[in-house]
């Protein structure tokens, strides 16, 4: 790992000063991605600028017909939090199965959500569910929000404050685990909200996480499994690499999303 | 350099270190505290488990500075002063959990940890589940398993103290 300064803000406006005084500086929330990565040399920002000790960004809330949470609410928190479990369960479960206890301890939202991993499990959720992603700037819906592989719509000096989940009567995630690194080899998170069908897939896309607009109409006549029998996507698109091909990849995402159906009207 | 302090088994600790320490090079290089072990360095063996305020972390992922001011215990910090072993340690030695011992460290501080999250009465299932983040290559995890159900029970009879405290 290259050296860098340490910065330790206490506000977001710090924070935030502190982003633009560095334009090669890089924020630290759980670290548990951007460690290992500069350990790797991949990334060598000059500044580490830690977010912990700034106050108010962790915490799940109900606020009205959403659930809020803090970016830097850490992986066990949120699946913990007993209000997200009542509210909106089909997210609660999605944290749990992220990396092992000790990377939960330390992982946050914000960090998963604005490193935009293509493997990773908070993107579907919040592609699947409608999130909305609040930053020190402004709000940025899911849909607009990830744009490739580990690219964002986040400015330079840019900070995730918080992300805003509308609660869906029905939501289930799905994962196929990769068994060594536990990351998704494809996973699909599934929710409706009145007339509102989301079906988002991480882990599968070569651009990063995606919607599928044709199970979403299917499923927009009868909410069910059954919607989904016959319907496939092309492989075209989807990642290639040494674990799975493109069109086991494609196949994947169709029994995944006919579990994740399933699970979400049980 | 920078300068860091923490309290570390329940003494304070300061140093001066490049931001790019690790906590787990902190520990080992500055204070000789050489239990916590690196396996991997790439946050999946899980040899380097401490706990930090109470909550176990990888400390090869976590920047030393990322630990201003925090309670810090290692394996060290297990064991009574007079040299009798926490009833997790115990129940390794008991239940024969270990065969080269470079995993045991990090095993039995995310035992106590799965014992804050869980419990004392684990099953079996929900142990192995637990050490997702736990390598050994040894054992095949059977007495390791059986170490920490026996460990988290014996806690909660001998009302031992956390080790997290």
């Amino acid at each position: 790992m290259y050296n860098f300064t340490f910065h330790r803000p206490t506000t977001v406006r710090q924070a935030a000063g502190l982003l633009a005084r560095n334009p090669e500086g890089k924020l630290l929330a759980g670290g548990h991605s951007l460690i290992p990565v500069m350990k790797q040399r991949l990334a060598s920002p000059t500044a580490i600028i830690d977010l912990s000790q700034v106050e108010g960004m962790a915490g799940v809330e109900q606020k009205g017909r959403s659930i809020v949470i803090g970016a830097m609410t850490r992986h066990a928190d949120v699946a913990n939090s007993t209000v997200l479990q009542q509210a909106l369960p089909g997210l609660a479960a999605v944290p749990g199965a992220i990396g092992d206890p000790q990377v939960r301890n330390r992982g946050t939202i914000g960090g998963s959500i604005a490193n935009n991993d293509p493997n990773a499990d908070y993107p579907a959720a919040c592609l699947g569910l409608g999130a909305t992603i609040i930053t020190n700037k402004r709000r940025i819906a899911a849909d607009d929000f990830f744009t490739g592989m580990f690219s964002t719509a986040l400015e330079d000096g840019e900070i995730i404050t918080k992300v805003s989940f509308p609660i869906a009567k029905k939501a289930a995630y799905e994962k196929f685990k990769h068994p060594a690194s536990g990351f998704a080899l494809v996973g699909v998170f599934v929710s409706k909200r009145g007339s509102d069908i989301r079906v988002a897939v991480t882990g599968a896309g070569a651009n990063g996480v995606f919607r599928v607009k044709s199970f979403e109409e299917a499923l927009k006549k009868r909410f069910a499994a059954k919607s989904l029998d016959g319907l496939s996507i092309p492989a075209t698109g989807m990642n290639s690499d040494i674990h799975a091909s493109p069109e086991y990849r494609a196949h994947l995402v169709s029994v995944l999303a006919r579990r994740a159906v399933a699970k979400a009207t049980a | 350099m920078p300068a860091v302090s923490m309290t570390v088994n329940g003494k304070p600790v300061t140093g001066d270190v490049e931001a790019r320490t690790l906590l787990v090079q902190f520990l080992r290089e500055n204070l000789r505290l050489t239990g916590t072990h690196v396996g991997c360095d790439t946050s999946q063996c899980g040899a380097c488990v401490v706990h930090v305020d109470g909550i176990a972390a990888k400390s090869c992922t976590l920047l030393a500075l990322q630990c201003e001011g925090a309670k810090i215990i290692t394996i060290e910090g297990l064991a009574e002063p007079g040299g009798a072993l926490h009833p997790m340690q115990e129940a390794f030695r008991e239940n024969h959990g270990l065969q080269c011992g470079y995993c045991t460290p990090g095993m039995i501080m995310a035992a106590l940890d799965i014992v804050r999250r869980r419990g004392n009465d684990l099953d079996e299932h929900t142990i192995r589940e637990q050490l997702d983040g736990n390598i050994c290559r040894c054992t095949g995890y059977h007495n390791i398993v059986k170490a920490i159900a026996a460990g988290a029970k014996a806690m909660a009879k001998g009302g031992a103290r956390q080790a997290a405290e």
